[in-house]
């Protein structure tokens, strides 16, 4: 059984392709990172998934059945981007609603609350809550019912560094328990550590979709190495010139230091080389992060820190 | 179902909680005791004039304020839940659209037949217990008719507003709309049948024109509760088209319940087409 299925789906917003031929799947205990600039069509993959929307073309299956079935949709849970509340109720009172709305059981309410921290408050109206405690109660709302699959839209604005890494390690365990997972999200030095796959969109279309070794794989990025001399910068260029895989490698001096861009193939055949020469004291060696990754596939020029490979 | 009753119940526990149901049994109760009271004021004497009497007057003021209270219960019901950022969220859920609508229905609804029915009651046990020799079996009759014309005609202007609020996207506009629909129907619209009538000089076909007071809500609402008492001297203006209507009450009864389903049915294809 697969969370969810996208074959071949397109979406037309009048008159404008809001998403081309996207193929995409999410299996059980697997959190998805699904990342694009504005405007991608990472809000529309995630409609479509719902059923709040029809695609114009393509298929859209959800654990195993239609998406926006109300059989299904007790299964999913969803936290909206900038979610919002009945002011007037409390954070009891919302989520107590909502658990009847979605079939779960009202004793989940008070243990969600509290796992989300948000005990002392959850008898306060929402309109008293902050951006982040909003956040929290939607979370809560998302996690009713024993979803098997979860969505999260920028599920961290709001949340300070604890909550997040409170929320993150919530994901793991809810992963680990075979709930697929999928996080929206700008902040991509946050999530690495905890997506399985990433998928990346631009104007559309899916650019590419893997674990972030096959992604890397695919941009074809340099990884770079900051060597620290033992005697002269000088001497450890010679030593990267005459490696066996030196043909066009990007060199440059900073602090004393020697950074070289070198490809994934040929890396460990200039490591062993400069190892053996004698002529370094430290070495740092640096794979392209996700932002590098996303930014490789964007293709947005400007932003870019990391040349190489482009 | 039961998603509907949940829907509903937050509805109905959201007007006991801003005080909506029990400021409208209070409008409506002080309304029935005062105009009881005072109703024979015209003729220069403080005290309870007649039933049929005390009803008409208040039927009189009920197609005002009971149209007003429904549209202003129901405007938001859809456009503010979007507008407030929770209409997204709630379509995520195993909730049907009709559903979501039913049971704003059926919350909204309540509310209004609560309060009708506790102001109103309150008001009519007040004049049984507190005015002597007054007919209380006619009363009691008169009040619930009166109670559930009132309830239905309440129930045809939430179907109206809703009708609005599927339809518009932002609140102010709605609540525009929900106006404009006052006016057209307890305004507006008896003028244009006087004008019409006055206009064609007669030539305007005198088998069509009756029927066209039920095409205003507010209209069956009056000749329900006035003309049943057959006393037809009392109807003025347009209600006295009425006598010539060839439905009996129970054809009065249906074409109100006709004004709350099929605005109602139309809300909610209009809903189902919505994009969200």
């Amino acid at each position: 059984m697969s969370c969810f299925r996208l074959e071949n789906v397109s979406y037309r917003y009048d008159k404008a392709l809001v998403l081309n031929g996207v193929d995409l799947r999410l299996e059980p205990g697997e959190i998805l990172g699904l990342f694009g600039h504005n405007g991608a069509g990472k809000t529309t993959s995630i409609k479509l998934i719902l059923g709040l929307m029809t695609p114009s073309q393509g298929k859209v299956s959800v654990l195993d059945g239609e998406a926006g079935d109300p059989k299904i949709s007790q299964y999913i849970g969803y936290l909206p981007e900038n979610v919002m509340f009945y002011p007037q109720l409390t954070g009891r009172e919302i989520l107590a609603h909502f658990a009847r709305l979605k079939g779960a059981n009202l004793r989940q309410v008070p243990e969600l609350l509290g796992q989300v921290g948000l005990d002392d408050a959850m008898d306060a109206r929402v309109k008293t809550y902050s951006k982040g405690m909003r956040q929290r109660l939607g979370l809560a709302q998302a996690l009713l019912g024993k979803p098997r699959l979860l969505m999260l839209d920028e599920p961290t604005v709001g949340l300070d560094p604890i909550a997040t890494a409170d929320l993150y390690r919530l994901l793991r365990t809810l992963r680990d328990d075979g709930t697929g997972v999928v996080l929206c999200s700008h902040v991509l030095p946050g999530v690495e550590p905890y997506i399985d796959r990433a998928a990346i969109l631009t104007d559309g279309s899916l650019k590419a979709a893997g674990d972030l070794a096959s992604l890397r794989r695919q941009a074809n990025m340099p990884t770079t190495l900051s060597i620290e001399p033992e005697n002269t910068v000088a001497a450890l260029e010679a030593v990267v010139n005459n490696a066996p895989a030196s043909a066009g490698l990007m060199m440059h001096q900073a602090n004393g230091r020697l950074r070289v861009d070198v490809r994934p193939a040929e890396k460990m055949e200039l490591v062993k080389a400069l190892v053996a020469s004698g002529e370094v004291r430290d070495l740092g060696i640096y794979e392209p992060t996700l932002e590098d990754v996303y930014v490789h596939f964007i293709g947005s020029g400007g932003l870019a820190h990391r040349g190489g490979a482009q | 179902m039961n998603s509907i009753w949940t829907i509903a119940r937050k509805e109905l526990s959201d007007s006991l909680r801003n005080r909506w149901l029990i400021a409208i049994a209070l409008v409506f109760a002080t309304l029935a005791v005062g105009i009881a009271w005072f109703g024979a004021a015209a003729s220069g004497q403080v005290g309870y004039a007649s039933t049929p009497a005390t009803i008409a007057s208040l039927a009189s003021l009920g197609i005002f304020l009971i149209p007003l209270i429904a549209l202003l219960l129901a405007y938001d019901a859809i456009v503010g839940e979007e507008e407030g950022g929770t209409l997204l969220l709630l379509m995520t859920y195993p909730l049907s659209r009709g559903q979501l609508l039913f049971g704003k229905f059926l919350g909204h609804g309540l509310t209004l037949a609560l309060a009708t029915f506790i102001g109103f009651g309150v008001a009519g046990v007040a004049i049984a217990l507190l005015v002597e020799d007054v007919a209380v079996g006619a009363l009691t009759v008169a009040m619930l008719r009166f109670i559930v014309s009132t309830t239905l005609l309440g129930w045809s202007f939430i179907a109206l507003a809703y009708v609005v609020s599927v339809r518009v996207s932002e609140k102010p506009i709605a609540a525009g709309l929900a106006l404009a629909i006052w006016f057209f129907f307890v305004l507006i619209f008896d003028l244009l049948l006087l004008g019409t009538l006055v206009a064609s000089q007669g030539e305007f076909n005198p088998e069509l024109l009756p029927w066209l007071l039920l095409l205003n809500p507010t209209d069956i609402y009056r000749l329900l509760n006035i003309v049943t008492f057959s006393d037809s001297t009392q109807l003025s203006g347009v209600l006295s088209l009425g006598s010539d209507l060839p439905i009996g009450p129970s054809g009065l009864w249906l074409a109100l319940v006709f004004w709350f389903v099929i605005p109602l049915t139309g809300a909610w294809a209009l809903f189902r087409g919505r994009r969200i």
